[in-house]
């Protein structure tokens, strides 16, 4: 096959089109599938985390070494020379110098694609202040098709904090390759930016609103959690709002077997313990494929032929 | 009826005519950043058939060239662009929309990594329901025109 990603960039899902994607998800499940301990033998991989991050920088770090490249880094921006006042297009200029291919995370929106302009080589976006986070969105697809079996004609339940989550912003637009349909639970404060819904209108998506999550249960295929932010409400309307958008087995009770539960993680207690139990799931094997993503990701842009 | 020219003609350069009355000073601020030694008549709330009243700008020695002229269609929508030579009109041109704008403009959101760093400001262009939108190449965020503001 033709790999698509050589020497590419990746910083944001928008740059991706739908045969992109499907070539990222189908290294990433042959990869789950049988290891390889040999693509990025000799690699050096810079990680460089501007914020902190857990899930993020680990999988990233585990894929390299999974794929048997090392790698160099930091964790947080305090201890760099960004600190001393360094612009990140110079601290890019000498750190991509040193590597075969710079992961990175940074506060502001727009950092990954300024430093690819800067960096002489690929820079993979671990997530750049509120704007994008493509390998999230890559690991969400994955997990989708994984145990969907399809990513095609989806019914799609996005529930919590829409208005300030990026991981939902970037995989619904993500699913509009696919013919998706979508169905919002948010308090009206965090309800789905009119852009996203914009861009929905104009491919034609079907989309709807609904006020609980049982309403909807019987007829979707993913429900996809995120977490109401306690500091973005007073603590008394906190309480009464969050309670709304709590997942609990009950709220599960009319749903098919194939539907499934997805959240980007950490969990606060939007979805209850309760939930783990049952089959519908999939947060923690989600989690888990964030490797594969990742590992998909840096095989294609750094071989030339991966399988 | 007396149809002398209300402002004075030039020989050579640009004349923008039909600006919406009141716009002409963004229209000028603008032009002083892309050249401040050009020589500028300007006449403000002349009257107008189409418009009523309208303001209207000459650059002398200096032609625009059309992406020049497009990038102040943000600031007069429906002006037109005149190019002189030798008192006559040569080209006329009316304004559209640029597909992407670089360097005029400074994103909107304070925390767009184009403010800190040794990059040009870059948005990308689009006719909204309403107004003229425009994305930011970096953070990617969309702005009405109406609320980005001017570099200086």
């Amino acid at each position: 096959m033709e790999n698509r990603f050589l020497n590419r960039s990746i910083i944001s899902i928008a740059d991706l089109d739908r045969e992109d994607m499907e070539q990222v998800l189908d290294v990433a499940a042959e990869l789950k599938k049988n290891p390889r301990s040999d693509l990025l033998k000799g690699r050096v991989v810079a990680s460089c985390f501007f914020e902190a991050s857990t899930r993020t920088r680990l999988s990233f770090e585990t894929a390299v070494q999974r794929l048997g490249g090392s790698l160099i880094g930091f964790a947080d921006g305090g201890n760099t020379s960004a600190k001393k006042g360094e612009t990140l297009a110079d601290s890019i200029k000498v750190i991509s110098s040193y590597t075969d291919a710079v992961v990175m995370r940074h506060p502001q929106e727009g950092a990954a694609r300024l430093a690819a302009e800067f960096s002489s080589v690929p820079v993979i976006n671990g997530g750049d202040g509120s704007n994008q986070h493509p390998t999230q969105t890559l690991l969400d697809l994955f997990s989708i098709k994984e145990c969907q079996g399809t990513l095609d004609n989806l019914k799609v339940a996005f529930v919590g904090d829409l208005k300030y989550g990026r991981t939902v912003h970037s995989l619904a637009q993500a699913l509009t390759h696919f013919n998706a349909e979508f169905t919002f639970i948010a308090p009206d404060a965090l309800a789905m930016p009119d852009y996203i819904l914009q861009e929905l209108d104009e491919k034609g998506i079907k989309y709807s609103c609904a006020e609980s999550i049982e309403e909807v249960a019987h007829k979707t295929d993913i429900i996809y959690m995120t977490r109401v932010q306690k500091e973005r409400f007073d603590e008394t309307e906190f309480k009464h709002i969050a309670s709304n958008y709590v997942l609990t087995k009950a709220a599960l009770k009319e749903a098919p077997e194939h539907l499934k539960v997805l959240h980007p993680l950490p969990r606060v207690d939007e979805i209850a313990v309760e939930v783990d139990s049952t089959p519908h799931a999939y947060y923690f094997e989600q989690a888990r494929n964030g490797v594969y993503a990742r590992q998909a990701l840096l095989a294609l842009i750094l071989n030339e032929a991966v399988f | 009826m007396n149809k002398k020219l209300q402002v004075e003609a030039i020989g050579t350069g640009t004349v923008i005519d039909h600006i919406p009355a009141g716009h002409g000073v963004k229209v000028l601020d603008r032009l002083q950043v892309l050249n401040s030694d050009a020589r500028i008549t300007v006449g403000f709330n002349l009257p107008s058939d189409e418009l009523g009243a309208k303001d209207i700008i000459k650059v002398e020695g200096r032609q625009f060239t059309e992406q020049e002229a497009n990038e102040l269609m943000l600031f007069a929508s429906s002006a037109t662009i005149n190019v002189i030579e030798d008192y006559k009109v040569v080209g006329k041109f009316k304004m559209s929309m640029p597909e992407t704008m670089t360097g005029v403009l400074a994103c909107p959101n304070s925390n767009c990594i184009s403010h800190n760093e040794p990059v040009q400001s870059q948005f990308s262009l689009k006719q909204g329901k309403i107004d003229v939108m425009m994305k930011c190449h970096y953070c990617e965020k969309s702005f009405s025109k109406n609320i980005v503001t001017e570099l200086h």
